[in-house]
């Protein structure tokens, strides 16, 4: 890049020249540095000057400058409140198309119209993900103390109503109309020794484990058993129910079968009844709209374990998948899937 | 020539390891003030402030006792980044102590107006201390290095005092799509966008100062950090204006685009000048004829960019994927993946991105290696056999 023309301009009687590049010096010399007096690159400046120019036909159209009472606002009318808008209105152009039938329609009435069902189940996994998936995961598997969503196993009932009702007012969340109940702590508080809540643990365990008693499962002395399935019915049955299968109206859970909300060992199960067990889940009528409940309702409802409505469904539902699995959890003693 | 007061340097040199000896100890015991590369409390900046006047006193006095009639380039963006910190140090910092005998204190800024100060201050804290000052390292040991004349002193004049002028307006490019008015994004942007050719004008002088040693570029491995230094430092100095574009921000900002970004610029430019200084300086320094070995140059150059590619390629596609994943809509209106979601699928590329950093670090422990044994006034014997050879011959 080095410029003959540049020498010819600026020939002087002291010009040092740079003989590698024929270029001549500044004749300033820092720590033995010198400085080629080569000129600017010209693609360099027309760059620089688009670079202006356009910077110039910037602040003529957008708001760019500060001016007494305010700032230029460029011929563009341009704001970021307006982008804004625009934005949302294309998003809501597309909630639009479904969003006044949905509003008005029953949840029995959304699970038989095809088009609905659709609009909820992608509105209800997207509100899910971002609401729901912190504490029962992303696959609504659940973990220890937050229930797994996908299977039949419900605690305070699978009904799209009664889904509805858990998931606006919460669980223990306060306010009249939360879901309520304590699980007294058995050990801590003194209604049981130490003895009887481990007599009622190996009862518990005999239940989902048959063979209690066997090689497998170790050995638990029949009259311990005995006493534990006398503890149960005195103290657990009222809420638990005589057959241990659980009661929706008190939360509690269906203890016969493989699935365990905080976990199904022995030790586990013993710090449950010692000192009881209460879950807590936020009242989301107070974070989310009501359209968005409804979808996060009919989401959960077919993730696998949905009970059938009271109200007659007149059509099957619209997936496959969803017929069948409303056939199936129709039973309610079916046995969970894991 | 010597610096001018040695006691003052001294306490320069004590007094910022104390203040950094403070800062890391606000970290850990959680006293900050809690703005972004300013969290050091009221004491520390107090402190900080006393070492850079002092810093800057014995700058000043060596430059103005100096023997040599000229101040070359260099001495000008080490003059701009000592003083240009100084300000930004001191206004964003502004705060009034609340407690007697505590750390405590609260920001003379709030709100908007805080986080435009916040980022007038982030941003020229990259541009004069990370820009200028690295520049002002790079126009004095490239011209060393390659033993030839910078390549155009008018270039280094305009460029200078365009990037002077320019870059102190460019924060508010931080601020897109915030409370920030779009008056002042405005302006944000489009000095970024001035700020290119600026920005450019020190990477065309650098490597055009090679022009007539161009065989060096392939001989010599100090060379090849310095010159990779500016690629990476172009590279970095064209993606920040086009980053700045209010349009490609409201995808890129709040993703690890920007992460890639900065870390092209850290990595790439300011660590690449650093090494090939350090590779010039330290046989000098403790008079060696030579560095133990240049290979071992060669082989940090190569795994140090090998790394830098792994980590902001990773970084690129993960901030873009990130930024996609984030405004995608379905056909229904919905979002179509929720916040975790993009943090697993950026999952991988933060495998490669801790890959690229411990290839990165592996060159720099490489470094260290290579100079313990220059110091000790080893030569790696294959190489003194080759210099021996090339003697003879």
């Amino acid at each position: 890049m080095s410029d003959k023309k540049s020498n010819k301009n600026s020939a002087g009687a002291h010009k040092d020249i740079d003989e590698v590049s024929g270029v001549e010096t500044t004749g300033h010399s820092w720590d033995g540095l010198k400085e080629l007096n080569n000129p600017l690159p010209r693609w360099w400046v027309w760059v620089f000057i688009i670079c202006i120019i356009w910077s110039i036909w910037y602040f003529v159209v957008y708001p760019s400058w500060p001016v007494p009472g305010g700032a230029t606002e460029g011929m563009g009318g341009y704001t970021q409140y307006k982008e804004l808008e625009e934005s949302q209105a294309e998003i809501r152009a597309r909630q639009d198309v479904y969003l006044e039938r949905f509003e008005n329609a029953s949840l029995n009435e959304i699970l038989n119209d095809p088009e609905l069902y659709a609009f909820a189940i992608a509105g209800g996994a997207a509100a899910f993900k971002d609401n729901c998936a912190t504490c029962h995961g992303t696959g609504a598997e659940g973990g220890k103390g937050y229930p797994n969503l996908n299977d039949d196993d419900w605690l305070w009932g699978g009904k799209l109503d009664e889904i509805h009702q858990t998931l606006t007012h919460g669980i223990r969340a306060g306010g009249l109309d939360t879901r309520v109940s304590q699980m007294p702590a058995f050990g801590k508080e003194g209604l049981l020794t130490r003895d009887e809540v481990n007599n009622v643990v190996d009862f518990v365990l005999s239940l989902s484990h048959p063979h209690q008693g066997d090689e497998t499962h170790g050995d638990v002395p029949q009259e311990y058993l005995a006493a534990g399935a006398e503890i149960f019915q005195q103290q657990c049955a009222s809420c638990h129910g005589p057959d241990a299968k659980g009661k929706h109206e008190f939360g509690a859970p269906n203890l016969t079968d493989a699935i365990w909300l905080y976990g199904g060992d022995r030790e586990t199960i013993f710090k449950t009844v010692y000192n009881a067990r209460g879950g807590m889940m936020p009242a989301w009528g107070e974070r989310l709209d009501e359209n968005t409940i409804k979808q996060l309702t009919v989401y959960l409802h077919q993730l696998g374990g949905g009970e059938k409505d009271d109200a007659p469904v007149l059509i099957p539902a619209t997936a496959e998948e969803a017929i069948e699995d409303n056939g199936q959890h129709a039973e309610p003693e079916q046995q969970p899937a894991e | 020539m010597r610096l001018w007061g040695d006691k003052l340097a001294m306490f320069t040199f004590w007094g910022y390891q104390a203040f950094i000896v403070m800062a890391a100890l606000g970290y850990v015991t959680g006293v900050t003030q809690s703005k972004e590369y300013a969290e050091p409390e009221w004491y520390a900046d107090i402190w900080l402030t006393i070492v850079w006047v002092s810093y800057l006193l014995v700058y000043l006095m060596t430059c103005i006792k100096r023997k040599e009639p000229h101040l070359y380039v260099a001495n000008w963006f080490y003059l701009a980044f000592i003083i240009t910190v100084a300000v930004l140090h001191l206004g964003n910092n502004v705060s009034i102590p609340v407690e007697f005998m505590g750390t405590k204190s609260y920001s003379a800024w709030a709100g908007v107006q805080s986080a435009m100060i916040q980022w007038w201050y982030g941003h020229n804290a990259v541009g004069f201390f990370l820009t200028a000052g690295f520049l002002g390292m790079m126009y004095y040991f490239i011209p060393k290095q390659a033993e030839r004349p910078v390549y155009s002193y008018r270039l280094s004049i305009v460029h200078f005092w365009s990037l002077i002028f320019i870059y102190i307006w460019a924060g508010p490019h931080h601020l897109h799509y915030t409370a920030l008015p779009d008056w002042a994004q405005t302006l944000g942007m489009t000095f970024s966008i001035m700020l290119w050719m600026p920005s450019w004008g020190g990477m065309i002088n650098g490597v055009m100062t090679l022009s007539g040693a161009w065989h060096k570029l392939r001989e010599d491995p100090i060379i090849q950090f310095m010159i990779i230094a500016l690629a990476f430092y172009g590279m970095s100095t064209f993606e920040g204006p086009l980053m700045s574009i209010r349009a490609v921000n409201s995808l890129s900002h709040y993703t690890d685009w920007t992460i890639g970004h900065v870390h092209s610029g850290a990595l790439g430019w300011v660590g690449f000048i650093s090494f090939g200084a350090l590779y010039y300086m330290v046989p000098r320094l403790w008079g060696r004829d030579r560095l133990y070995s240049t290979k071992l140059v060669s082989l940090h150059l190569w795994i140090a960019t090998i790394g830098i590619v792994f980590y902001i390629a990773a970084m690129w596609i993960a901030g873009v994927m990130q930024g996609l994943m984030w405004r995608t809509y379905d056909d229904m209106g919905f979002l179509s993946y929720s916040f975790v979601e993009t943090v697993m699928a950026m999952k991988p590329f933060y495998a490669i991105r801790a890959m690229g950093g411990i290839l990165y670090l592996t060159g720099a422990l490489i470094m260290v290696y290579n100079f313990w044994r220059t110091i000790r006034g080893d030569v790696s014997a294959k190489e003194q056999r080759t210099q021996l050879q090339g003697a003879t011959a």
